[in-house]
């Protein structure tokens, strides 16, 4: 049970550039050494094979880079939580670094069954503006948008249009691929789709978005490689939507760049 | 800046495990290239998964960076669908560090550690644009050069290869560097001229300085084309590891690879003799790194890397002198990290073994592994690992009632002298060990892991005849049909890859021409199971002339010249040959580390000695004081004569 044998934290990490291709599981190691460098004991399960408490959000696909990654964690004693962004992301690979944390509650709910959606900046090669804007109001307008899909080994068709919840091009100023210094190729300058997708009635893959815009724009195959970037994580509860380190803290106010974690989403 | 990496970065999406390409571990550098520095290119011809913690690739690469006068990156061989998308989009094999092209580099350094990865270094060759023929590169290509076990016997690569570093790298790669940074200073003139000065440096061997005469089949000579290039090439031995503690920053993957944790490497050499082993052979004599330097290695490694897990790495760890305490130090004295959890790869069989092992392995103790090797006592002398059943069922014992549940032990067949009841002594220990392991737990379970013998050059058995795909496959098939029903299970190395790897483990000069259409065909990555075609390597046999059964199933004579004969471990031959008679006859050897000294030559002719803090030989077991070299019986067959 969370919280009953050490002190649970939320950590919200970015992931960008070449650890893009690091996957899900590889990150969990980095971190997990990170811990160990930094000398800051995790608490660990009981049984046969003892195994850290560590517990990840929803998996980032292979290549995706993030904004906004959460990790819970429970440590075997108290830290001072401020010091944990700076001491973590010195001790992990260049491009995955933490950037807030807070103290959990108690006893909170994993991520896994928190977060109600999520949103992506998405940035397609050998699509220019206007068809690519053509594509997204058609797929925003319309009432259904089936893909085809694999389940147990039987192809299935599906309708991702419900979980769907924002699709919109965005305006240059607001572009997140061509900030500099921040990924290795200064010459992306693509037209960016930003997207929000619930977790429910059926999680949406934003690759599952990009074939459907490619189906709408005429323009199936990728020139170059897509860029996909998770910005934010939502929890909704209550009608309220919460950023996951607000969610669930234990105390009122959160440390580092959570608060301001509200305003770069919303 | 000339990096790929903005044309590297597309393709990466399209690949399986992408990050095997992004380097950025830590302890990798990302240097700065002067004109005035040698740039050595590091290149492991595997996968990046089993090629990343090679130590000898991370040493060298440390060495060569720490000095002013060279910069070293790194490359692995990339898996054949990022290879389809380097040759679709014209894009060659890249250092991983800062993705630079690899024919930009002034050395390719290549680390050999496989018969069947010759293939893939001249897929590298040809990836990195390099012409795979050394007489076919231009003054100002890439150096190729070859360290690694494998370069004990060069010949199969020698038209490949510009030169093969034998034995240790760490002084001579400096060497290289300062006669390369000469002739780069000078305009990169002559490549025989650099080639030339680099035969001279000792440990170094330059194939095309010599020559070799035939006489039919067989080896006349090997000459070399001029006075000072040296008629024979010593290996070169690095006198006391304590002078060289590296890794110092041993290098942590973001991908999971194999033997993923720190790797602190305690000794280097083995004397136990076994006659088979061929890194025991010619890495002599026993150079212990001092227990002071283990735990400091050991405590800064753990603190840097974050790693969770160490190994003591060496061949028969359990050897190290002082073993039990330094594990029991490192195990007690754990500095708040959690968990940390120590292994030795090499285990040596008997009960003092177990005892340490239950030392470091307190919780998760799932498997053990050990490798008697033989079925039986008088195989065991042959081969002279002199492990007696009673030793081997005290480790077992210990091990299964210390609540291991499964054994894994280690045999080859095919060995010289082997008969039916031999083979058949391999399922006879391996019901033994399921019915121990059964005494203490109804799961217990033993794996008994059967490889065919490969001949390796510089040992007692070089002059051996391997067996042939069908003997090694009816020998498998003993051990199999005898475990049925026994609770114990069989894993086997494919014969047919057997043969293959004796094709190049002791062939010529004339292989190279095989190895070159294996790859013309396709063949790379052949130790993988799902890429290995026997029909290859066969073809190419036949089309080149070459009788297969002559370079593998063959037992060569005393006075044939083997193609390895100018290439020195400092054992003489003599001696070898010596030990090939006695292992015939069933003799034993012992240690020389803690017995008076048999003179196998290296020692006495490189001035060197065993660097070993205990004068004693370990406690307890026929591997430690209690070894019995017996004779055996009368030797049924005369195998080898000299030829008329």
């Amino acid at each position: 049970m969370r919280g009953d044998a050490g002190f649970p934290v939320r950590l919200r990490f970015a992931k960008r550039g070449k650890v893009r291709f690091v996957s899900h599981r590889d990150v969990a190691r980095a971190f997990e050494r990170a811990f160990r460098i930094e000398q800051l004991p995790l608490a660990f399960t009981h049984g046969f094979s003892p195994r850290p408490k560590v517990s990840f959000g929803l998996a980032l696909s292979l290549g995706y880079e993030s904004d906004a990654e959460y990790l819970d964690v429970e440590l075997g004693e108290p830290v001072a939580v401020e010091s944990l962004p700076e001491r973590l992301s010195a001790a992990l690979p260049d491009g995955l670094a933490v950037t807030a944390v807070a103290a959990l509650a108690d006893r909170a709910p994993s991520l896994q069954e928190s977060i109600t959606s999520i949103e992506y900046r998405l940035a397609l090669t050998g699509l220019g503006p206007q068809p690519l804007g053509v594509a997204v109001d058609r797929a925003w307008a319309s009432t259904e948008l089936p893909v085809t899909t694999t389940r147990k080994g039987k192809r299935v068709v599906e309708d991702v249009r419900p979980s769907i919840s924002r699709l919109h091009v965005l305006g240059e100023e607001l572009r997140a691929f061509d900030r500099p210094g921040e990924i290795d190729l200064p010459e992306i300058n693509l037209p960016e789709v930003n997207l929000e997708v619930a977790t429910k009635p059926r999680g949406v893959r934003p690759a599952e978005v990009i074939t459907v815009l490619r189906e709408l724009a005429g323009a199936e195959e990728p020139v170059g490689e897509d860029r996909v970037l998770r910005t934010c994580q939502w929890i909704e509860r209550d009608g309220v939507r919460l950023e996951p380190l607000i969610a669930d803290r234990r105390s009122p106010t959160p440390s580092g760049a959570g608060a301001r974690a509200l305003e770069v989403c919303a | 800046m000339s990096t790929l990496w903005p044309r590297i970065e597309p393709l990466l999406a399209r690949v399986e495990k992408p990050a095997r390409y992004i380097g950025m571990e830590q302890g990798s550098v990302a240097p700065e290239h002067r004109p005035d520095q040698v740039s050595w290119l590091l290149v492991y011809p595997d996968t990046y998964e089993i090629g990343l913690p090679n130590q000898g690739l991370q040493i060298l690469y440390e060495i060569l960076n720490e000095r002013d006068d060279a910069v070293a990156e790194r490359a692995y061989a990339p898996w054949v669908d990022l290879e389809a998308q380097l040759r679709g989009h014209e894009l060659p094999l890249f250092s991983v560090d800062t993705h630079r092209a690899a024919g930009a580099f002034d050395v390719l350094g290549f680390n050999l550690s496989a018969e069947l990865v010759y293939t893939n270094l001249l897929n590298c060759l040809d990836l990195a644009g390099v012409p795979i023929r050394s007489a076919d590169r231009p003054a100002g290509a890439p150096l190729v050069v070859t360290g690694g076990h494998f370069t004990f016997n060069p010949e199969p690569l020698a038209d490949f290869v510009d030169a093969f570093v034998i034995g240790d790298g760490e002084e001579v790669v400096g060497e290289i560097s300062e006669v390369v940074g000469a002739w780069k200073r000078s305009g990169r003139g002559s490549r025989e001229a650099v080639l030339h000065d680099l035969a001279t440096i000792p440990g170094v061997y330059v194939p095309s300085m010599y020559e070799v005469d035939y006489d039919g089949p067989f080896i006349r000579e090997v000459r070399p084309r001029h006075p000072d290039v040296p008629a024979r090439v010593d290996k070169r031995t690095v006198a006391d590891l304590a002078d060289w503690p590296y890794p110092k920053h041993q290098l942590v993957p973001l991908v999971e690879v194999v033997h993923d944790r720190l790797n602190v490497e305690i000794f280097r050499g083995c004397t136990r003799g076994c006659r088979f082993c061929q890194a025991g052979m010619i890495t002599r004599p026993v150079r212990e790194r001092p227990e002071e330097q283990v735990r400091t290695m050991v405590r800064e490694g753990l603190r840097r890397t974050g790693y969770d897990e160490v190994a003591l790495t060496s061949l028969s760890s359990a050897d190290f002198s002082g073993i039990d305490r330094v594990v029991a130090d490192l195990v007690n004295s754990q500095e708040g990290t959690g968990c940390v959890s120590l292994s030795l790869p090499s285990l040596r069989v008997d009960a003092f073994t177990v005892g340490i092992a239950s030392e470091i392995q307190k919780v998760r103790r799932t498997g053990l592994t050990f490798a008697p090797e033989a079925g039986t006592w008088r195989m065991r002398q042959v081969i002279n690992k002199l492990i007696t059943e009673e030793d081997l069922y005290a480790a077992v014992d210990g091990a299964y009632s210390q609540g291991w549940r499964r054994v894994k032990l280690y045999f080859l067949i095919g060995l010289p002298t082997e008969m039916d009841d031999d083979t058949l002594g391999i399922a006879q220990l391996a019901r033994n060990v399921v019915e121990i392991g059964r005494r203490y737990t109804k799961g217990a379970s033993c794996t008994a892991s059967v490889g065919g013998f490969v001949p390796k050059p510089h040992t007692p058995f070089q002059w051996f005849g391997q067996n042939g795909i069908d003997e090694l496959r009816r020998k498998v098939g003993l051990v199999r049909d005898a475990l049925r029903k026994s609770g114990a299970q069989v894993r086997w190395h494919d014969p047919e890859a057997t043969f293959a790897e004796g094709i190049a483990s002791r062939g010529d000069r004339r292989v190279g021409r095989v190895i070159e259409r294996v790859w013309r065909d396709g063949g790379t990555f052949q130790e993988w199971s799902e890429r290995f075609d026997l029909g290859r390597w066969l073809d190419a046999m036949a089309a080149e002339g070459l009788d297969a059964d002559w370079y593998v199933t063959r037992h060569r004579t005393e006075d044939e010249v083997l193609p390895w004969d100018h290439i020195a471990a400092g054992l003489h031959r003599d001696f070898l040959w010596q030990d090939w008679k006695a292992a015939l006859a069933e003799h034993g050897l012992p240690d020389c580390r803690w017995t008076p000294c048999y003179d196998c030559g290296v020692c006495t002719d490189y001035a060197l000695e065993h660097v070993v803090a205990s004068p004693v030989a370990p406690a307890g077991g026929s591997q430690g004081t209690g070894q019995d070299l017996s004779r055996g019986h009368e030797v049924p067959v005369e195998l080898v004569r000299a030829r008329a």
